[in-house]
Order: C-alpha cells, then sequence, then structure tokens
C-alpha cells in the first residue's frame, strides 16, 4: 500500500558539505527490512557542474542509491547529504499520465508544486521547446514513440529547473539510435541548463559519453569498485565516441566493470 | 505543425495515417453488426417454426407466433400501455438502485484505497456480499422494509454494488509504483494523489463496473417485483401476471422488453464510457 507522507527528503546541512558540493554519501549503506543489503561504504559526491555516471549490473543497488538521493527510501547507515530542494527525477519508464497531453504532462510538477496555472503553462512550453516536442503539445502519450514519452518525461522535469538531476536508467528501454540522439539532447540541456547529474546506466559506452565522472559498482552488496575521471570536454563532439581515447577508457571502466562483478 | 529536425519521426500523427485508421476503424466496425442480425434471422425462423408446432398441440400460449408479441408489445390497446407504464417503473427502480450502488461502491473502494488495514477489514465483506444468494434474502427484506418501491431499490443495490466495489477498487489501485512515487516526490497529498492520479487512472475499470452493475440492475428490479406485488409494479409483475393468465403474447413481450432495458442500460453507460475516456483508452 501506499504510504503519503511528504518526502523525507536527506536533511541539507550546508556547514559540513564544501562548497559546491549538492549530493554528499559518506559510508552509506542500505539493509532493507528483508535483510538484504543493497549498499555498503558508499562514498559518492557529485558538485555543481558535475554529471556522473553510475554503471553497475544489475542488482547491484545502483537503483537504491538513486532513490536515496532522491528521498524516496533512507539510508540506513552513512551519511547522505543533499544540498539542494531543486531535484529533478527521471524514471525508467516516463510514467506520463495517459490521459493528459503532452503540454498538461509537462506541468504536472509544477501543478503539484502549487505554482500558478499561467506560470507554469509559460515554464512547461519552454521546457517542451527544449527537448524538442513543439508541435506536439496536444498530443495524448498513446500517440507518442518512446523516444518521445521519454523527452516529454525529461520536459516535466525541466519545469522544475533542477540543480540536481536524478536519473534511473532513463534510456535503457530504448532502440540503440534514439538512446544514442537522447544522450545527445541530455548533453546539450546540461550544458546550457547547468544541472549536475547522477545518471544510472549499464552500458559503459553510454557512461563514458555522458558524464565527467564515471563510478563503477560491483554486485550484492554494492559497493564502489573504481572511479573514472572523463577528460573529454564539454560540449562534448558526438564523434568521440569513435576515438581510440573514448575505446580506450570505454575499455577501462569495462575492464574495473568485470573484474568487480567476478 | 511545425516539426522540429530532432524529433523521431515514427508517431507523427500524419492526416493520411488518421484517415487509413478510420476507414480501418468503419470496415472493422460495418464487419461487426452483421453476423449477429444473420442469428436473430436464424433465430426468429427457428422460433417461428416451435411456435407453429405449439400451435398444432393446442399450446400457443407456451410459445406464441413472433407477430403476435410485436403487436403485444406495440399496437394492443389493452397491454401496450400496461407495458410502458411498468417499463417506467421498473426502470426507475433500476436506475435508483445502480445510482446507489454507484455511490456506495465508489465511496467503499475508495476508503479500502486508503489503508491496507481497511481494505483487510472490508473486502470481505464485499465478497461475502457477493456470495449470498440475494434471492434467500429477498422476503425477510420484504418483511423488514414492505413490499414496495423501498425493497425493490435495495434488492436492486445488492445486486449490483458488487461489480462497482471491485471494479473501482481494481482501477484504484492500477496506478504503477514509479507514477505514485513522482507524485510522493513533489509532496503530493493524499487528496491530491487520489484526484489526481488515482481516480483518473481507475476510470476505465469504473466504467466496466458501471456497465456490468447497469445490467445487474435491471435483473434486481425484475426480481424485486416479482417477490413484491404491492406498490408500483413493473416488468416482473407484468410478466407473472400475463403467464398466469396464459397470456404468451404478452409474456413474451414483457420478457424481451425487461431484456432491451437490459441491453439499453448496457450499451448506454459503454457509451458514456467511450465519452468520458475513449480519447485516452479504448474502452471496447
Amino acid at each position: 500500500m501506499l504510504s503519503m507522507s511528504a518526502p523525507a527528503l536527506t536533511k541539507p546541512s550546508r556547514s559540513a558539505a564544501p562548497h559546491g558540493t549538492l549530493l554528499d554519501f559518506r559510508d552509506v549503506a542500505m539493509q532493507f527490512p528483508n535483510g538484504t543489503i543493497a549498499l555498503s561504504g558508499i562514498d559518492l559526491t557529485v558538485n555543481r557542474g558535475e554529471f556522473v555516471t553510475v554503471v553497475g549490473p544489475s542488482g547491484c543497488g545502483k537503483s537504491t542509491l538513486l532513490r536515496i538521493a532522491s528521498g524516496l527510501e533512507t539510508a540506513s547507515a552513512g551519511i547522505a547529504e543533499i544540498d539542494t530542494k531543486r531535484i529533478g527525477y527521471v524514471f525508467q519508464d516516463a510514467t506520463l499520465l495517459p490521459w493528459r497531453t503532452v503540454q498538461d504532462n509537462v506541468e504536472l510538477l509544477a501543478e503539484l508544486g502549487g505554482m500558478k496555472p499561467k506560470e507554469r503553462r509559460a515554464r512547461a512550453q519552454e521546457a517542451i521547446d527544449l527537448v524538442g516536442l513543439s508541435g506536439f503539445e496536444k498530443n495524448l502519450p498513446k500517440q507518442l514513440s518512446g523516444g518521445m514519452k521519454m523527452r516529454t518525461s525529461l520536459a516535466r522535469s525541466l519545469t522544475l529547473e533542477p540543480e540536481l538531476f536524478l536519473f534511473d536508467e532513463p534510456f535503457g528501454a530504448l532502440d540503440e539510435i534514439t538512446r544514442e540522439r537522447l544522450n545527445d539532447e541530455l548533453l546539450r540541456l546540461f550544458v546550457e541548463k547547468q544541472f549536475a547529474g547522477l545518471f544510472i546506466t549499464h552500458s559503459v559506452s553510454e557512461a563514458v559519453y555522458l558524464s565527467t565522472k564515471v563510478v563503477v559498482m560491483s554486485g550484492r552488496p554494492g559497493s564502489i569498485v573504481g572511479t573514472f575521471d572523463v577528460p573529454f570536454p564539454m560540449p562534448r563532439d558526438p564523434d568521440i565516441r569513435f576515438t581510440a581515447e573514448f575505446a580506450e577508457l570505454v575499455g577501462e571502466v569495462s575492464h574495473a566493470l568485470r573484474e568487480g562483478h567476478s | 505543425m511545425a516539426l522540429s529536425p530532432q524529433v523521431t519521426s515514427a508517431a507523427i500523427p500524419d492526416p493520411s495515417q488518421r484517415q487509413a485508421r478510420i476507414n480501418r476503424v468503419y470496415a472493422h466496425r460495418s464487419s461487426l453488426w452483421w453476423p449477429p442480425v444473420v442469428v436473430l434471422a436464424a433465430l426468429v425462423g427457428l422460433w417461428y417454426l416451435l411456435a407453429n408446432y405449439y400451435a398444432s398441440q393446442q399450446l400457443a400460449f407456451l410459445v406464441p407466433y413472433p407477430h403476435l408479441v410485436i403487436k403485444a408489445a406495440f399496437a394492443d390497446p389493452l397491454f401496450t400501455p400496461q407495458l410502458v407504464a411498468d417499463l417506467g417503473n421498473s426502470a426507475q427502480v433500476a436506475l435508483t438502485g445502480l445510482t446507489i450502488a454507484i455511490v456506495i461502491g465508489v465511496v467503499w473502494a475508495t476508503l479500502m484505497s486508503q489503508a491496507k488495514w481497511v481494505e483487510r477489514s472490508l473486502y470481505p465483506y464485499a465478497v461475502v456480499l457477493q456470495c449470498i444468494p440475494v434471492l434467500a434474502l429477498v422476503p425477510l427484506i420484504g418483511a423488514l422494509f414492505g413490499y414496495e418501491f423501498l425493497s425493490r431499490v435495495i434488492v436492486t443495490v445488492l445486486i449490483s454494488v458488487f461489480p462497482m466495489v471491485s471494479n473501482t477498487l481494481f482501477g484504484l489501485q492500477s496506478t504503477d509504483l514509479a507514477q505514485r512515487e513522482l507524485f510522493k516526490l513533489q509532496g503530493a497529498s493524499r487528496w491530491t494523489t487520489l484526484t489526481k492520479l488515482q481516480f483518473p487512472a481507475a476510470l476505465p475499470s469504473i466504467f466496466v463496473g458501471l456497465r456490468n452493475a447497469a445490467g445487474l440492475s435491471v435483473i434486481g428490479a425484475i426480481v424485486g417485483d416479482q417477490f413484491f406485488q404491492r406498490g408500483t409494479p413493473g416488468l416482473g409483475v407484468l410478466i407473472q401476471v400475463s403467464t398466469s393468465r396464459l397470456n404468451g403474447a404478452g409474456t413474451y413481450a414483457a420478457i424481451l422488453t425487461a431484456s432491451l432495458l437490459g441491453v439499453a442500460v448496457f450499451l448506454f453507460f459503454g457509451w458514456i464510457g467511450r465519452l468520458a475516456i475513449g480519447k485516452w483508452y479504448d474502452f471496447s
């Protein structure tokens, strides 16, 4: 059954976190009531201007990590500090409401936050334009492709003007071409909107392409086995994916992933 | 429509495609209407054969000729006005009972959707209600509440409330976890989540329940009638009276009218359902 209490966001304590740090996990662990240990000893920071991707095998607790960051779950041990209230959260599915048009879906979060209709309409329009859905405002979700649904979902979160954007494998269900295109769009938004990102994926090349830092997790209980800085500059040239340096880094991350998995 | 280049083209609603789709739907519809008509013709043919047989046995009132039934229904100066008045009475009982069943069903299901313990406490009684042979209760209801309108309505509610409860509850619980969490992340209240997420999401199953409950409400009205002869009699009474007077055509006309009332409310609520949610949900 659903519990409807207000989200118990981890209390920000500005004094402790270094300047510019939006998310600071120290020795975070998660044990579920049934005894399953999902995470242990997680140290992770996301600073302003960073796009951090967590890559790991399925069931390694990377989604749990994101849920703790969003406040949907509370860590059972350690300190999880979030230094902003403006958090965007993009789910694995687009989670659009099928009875609402694109426009009304994008307005939803602002509406729930109590924003005036005129203001939220303007903000939704801006977000719709940003994700390239202009002209589709009156369409219903069932008339959209998977990629367009995800764009709508992105636009919906953008209306909150998030400082910290959390992504839970948002493009996992899309085909390769759509996925690459949305990766490019996301990078463009990252550069333009200057949010910090925490992105969960199981695709190593997506991780390397999108992020400024890649964190590799191992499974059960999930823990961090490697961190890689991605040296490629932003805005990122799509062709970077075909360079030797890119391939080399993907190789290193994959290697760490495999080590951690065995 | 202004298309930006980066938009995937897969779902662009192209007018010609839309027309093609409409054509397909209509082709589908037109292929749908004639098979039942053929079956109807066959049934009427069979009916004539049977009527012919019973007439030859001097038992014409058991299976009267179809055209005599039609005459009783539409053109019998003694019978037709009675049929129309009783149809009105039965429809009134059915719709009153249905309205009450809808209110009770939706409120009951909404309460249960709000907490697991409420559901655990109340759902068994919905099932019990469904399992009670209402016919066994009917004499008691008559004794307690009189043999008139009120008792007829109570029987109707008892018969038609369960599909409202179960379908509404199912609908309210059909939202997926991520959607609820989306609301939770925004600090949406219970009421907001109910009105902006759960109720709209429940509408498709509420309308399924409504359609079934509507059909059952007609059954309830007829059953109530047959037990409670006083007050404003409806089609149930007419069926009994016609049968006892060996008025075969009248009996059949009343039975068919009751059946058509059931079909009519079923279709009506299906239509209302399509009107309300057909835009985003394939309600058939």
